[in-house]
């Protein structure tokens, strides 16, 4: 038999482009970056094109001129400055004609949105304005000082929580007999609401930042026992086996093994509970006297200016991702055997990554070379 | 003991007939003293006999393989022996002293997992058993070096296990287990999950580590070639044993020389041998035949007329 090649196709290599839907496969860095962009983008590029385009949505009229006022009718209330649904707006135009009126006759008025959907600019102009303006009483909290006052609560909520739930949680997950003592007496109490608790805490504690962090503390706490003790029984039975065959005593199993074997999968638990914590906080900081970011949310509620609601919402947001994002950092250097399992991370854990690369520029990874290529040209050159 | 498996054909003697050689590195092997002592050993899984009546000895350095087809009950035993698991019955002596209840650092052992720490680095992770007896950091880490010199790891001390290869964590997991200067060192098929070059590979260094090591090996493997290659002693186990029918089907001395080498693979006495195991491995069983699926494998065709491959 003659041996039969081929035919090559000649000719200049297409470089084909990766198609965009691929399962669980990453999409390329550059493209990846986009739609990290994207993501931000798209969300405030419809915000901005439902607020300045005149011809969308905009349901509602501010009327800059109210027209012949002697005309009378069912819509004679109209007035300047009023703001009101476009169908009334028109019927009072119909009104005027009717009675003759044109030109200067007519109302004029131009397209609004309603007052809980204020336009980009004016909520950028809020959140400026809101760290500028001075307190409106003497011995009130600056905007600054309000945050950093309901970031200090979050923290002692919280590092209480972790100082008992870590602890208890490793042990219910490492021993039966604590998993049977606390488990189900946990598991009762966190179906409780923690905001039930307010008006408990502020009889025990009183109004300051005490109930505050107790309300915190108990939202935080039992859900962190039981999520811990789940992690820590995730740990591979085998490595626990490997440790007993080594000659490990029962706490040096512990302490040399369960520990640091759970501890990445602890500290991502921790980053998703502080979110958690955040959740808690707006109702905490309402028990007894308000105080806090929520107490700036619930006067600019009370007084309709939703521009500071907004606000308000991005400075906790902001926070939030900017806290996550440096533990994230943070963790990425405390465990660096986990560099292998970077593939598995968790979207949002990645999406944190590629904002470091985006807003921070941060993310020149592909030029640093890996730890494990590394290691894949040497051990080629041994075997 | 010798009977013939499952009346099968008499196979030759030939695998019982040592060369002069081997009868006296035997006879000397069964002259040092004891090291394991396995009595009646069984265990049940509720109405299922995983083991039966297991009765063996392990002298000082020897190296001792345990094959059976899959699920005779391998992998329990070691890990019985190891103590992660506790028997039904019978006992086990470790230098004279019964062993049975827990796991302990006299008796090492290799997965075929890796088991490797993660979140130690090579050498942190052979410095383990040591560190956890109490030993310094200092001594520790001296300790751990000889032993990652001997499996030749020195350039990867300072590397994490995710950064090797599956031949060379199973390298660290072995320094791993020695460097606790284990009185018997259990490895359970640990070298099931590599590919054939890299498991020869494997296969050479630990017959140079044991040489150069004072270390009792049992070894747990369904592979036949490898268990002639690298033991002493084979034990055949038995699938489903009962009572009456032990799980050891036979213990077989192995005639081939040392020093092994792969070459040897088709010397006489190393074919003789694997005739042996296979007649008692493969040996049909009522049981198995029970599906009748191996027995008349059904006549459906999914191909195309003309298209026959055999």
């Amino acid at each position: 038999m003659t041996s039969h090649v081929p035919e090559v196709p000649q000719g200049p290599v297409k470089t084909t482009r990766a198609p965009w839907l691929q399962v669980r496969k990453d999409p390329p860095p550059r493209r990846s970056r986009l739609l990290v962009a994207l993501a931000f983008v798209l969300p405030l590029g419809l915000w901005s094109a439902v607020s300045y385009l005149p011809f969308l949505w905009h349901p509602l009229v501010l009327v800059t001129h109210a027209g012949d006022e002697s005309v009378a009718g069912p819509y004679d209330y109209l007035a300047t400055d009023m703001l009101v649904e476009r169908a009334v707006f028109e019927a009072r135009n119909d009104e005027l004609s009717a009675a003759g009126s044109a030109g200067e006759g007519l109302a004029r008025g131009v397209p609004k949105n309603p007052i809980y959907l204020p336009a980009p600019h004016e909520v950028a102009r809020a959140f400026y304005t809101a760290f500028k303006t001075p307190p409106a009483r003497s011995g009130d909290l600056w905007l600054h000082e309000s945050l950093l006052h309901s970031c200090r609560v979050i923290f002692w909520g919280f590092f209480l929580s972790m100082l008992i739930g870590l602890p208890l949680g490793v042990l219910c997950g490492t021993f039966g007999v604590f998993a049977r003592l606390t488990e189900p007496f946990v598991d009762f109490v966190r179906y409780m609401p923690a905001p039930v608790f307010g008006a408990l805490a502020v009889a025990i504690w009183g109004l300051d930042d005490a109930p505050k962090i107790a309300v915190i503390f108990i939202g935080t706490f039992f859900q962190m026992v039981l999520v811990v003790a789940g992690t820590t029984r995730q740990v591979e039975g085998s490595l626990i086996e490997a440790g007993q065959t080594l000659g490990c005593t029962r706490w040096q199993l512990l302490r040399h093994i369960v520990i640091p074997a759970a501890l990445p999968g602890l500290y991502r638990d921790m980053r998703i509970l502080l979110g958690w914590a955040w959740t808690y906080l707006v109702v905490a900081e309402l028990i007894g006297a308000k105080s806090g970011i929520s107490a700036f949310l619930y006067q600019a509620q009370r007084y309709k200016q939703f521009d500071n609601v907004y606000a308000a919402m991005l400075m906790i947001g902001i926070i939030g991702l900017f806290v996550d994002q440096i533990l994230a950092l943070i963790g990425r250097h405390a465990f660096p055997w986990q560099q292998r399992n970077r593939g598995k991370k968790t979207g949002a854990g990645k999406m944190m990554g590629l904002m470091a690369s985006v807003i921070g520029r941060v993310g020149s990874a592909p030029a640093k070379p890996r730890p494990e290529e590394r290691a894949g040209v040497a051990s080629g050159g041994v075997a | 003991m010798n009977e013939n498996p499952a009346g099968g054909p008499a196979s030759s003697a030939l695998y019982l007939t040592q060369s002069e050689a081997v009868a006296r590195r035997f006879l000397a092997l069964k002259q040092r003293p004891v090291v394991l002592e396995v009595k009646g050993l069984g265990k049940r899984f509720g109405a299922n006999t995983a083991l039966a009546d297991v009765s063996f000895n392990v002298h000082r350095r020897e190296f001792l393989c345990v094959v059976g087809a899959s699920g005779c009950g391998k992998s329990t035993l070691a890990r019985i022996l190891a103590g992660l698991e506790q028997p039904t019955s019978g006992t086990m002596l470790l230098d004279g002293v019964s062993a049975c209840d827990e796991p302990g650092a006299e008796r090492g052992m290799v997965f075929q997992g890796y088991t490797l720490f993660p979140w130690l680095t090579v050498k942190r992770n052979v410095m383990f058993g040591p560190r956890m007896k109490g030993l310094s950091q200092e001594s520790a880490a001296e300790e751990a070096d000889q032993w990652i010199q001997l499996v030749g790891l020195t350039p990867f001390a300072d590397a994490y296990p995710h950064e090797l290869s599956g031949g060379m964590k199973q390298r660290v997991a072995i320094a791993r287990a020695l460097a606790n200067r284990p009185r018997v060192l259990l490895m359970d098929e640990p070298f099931g999950a590599l590919d054939a070059q890299t498991k020869a590979q494997m296969q050479r260094h630990l017959l140079h580590i044991w040489k150069n090591a004072d270390v009792t090996i049992v070894f747990i493997t369904h592979d036949l070639d490898e268990a002639i290659h690298l033991a002493d002693r084979i034990l055949v186990l038995r699938p489903r044993p009962g009572p009456g029918n032990p799980s050891i089907a036979e213990h077989i001395e192995v005639p081939v020389p040392r020093p092994r080498s792969h070459e040897q693979f088709v010397t006489p006495e190393f074919m003789a041998v694997k005739k042996r195991l296979e007649e008692w491995i493969h040996a049909p069983t009522t049981e198995m035949r029970e599906d009748g699926y191996e027995e008349n494998l059904p006549r459906l065709r999914l191909t195309q007329v003309g298209d026959e491959v055999e």
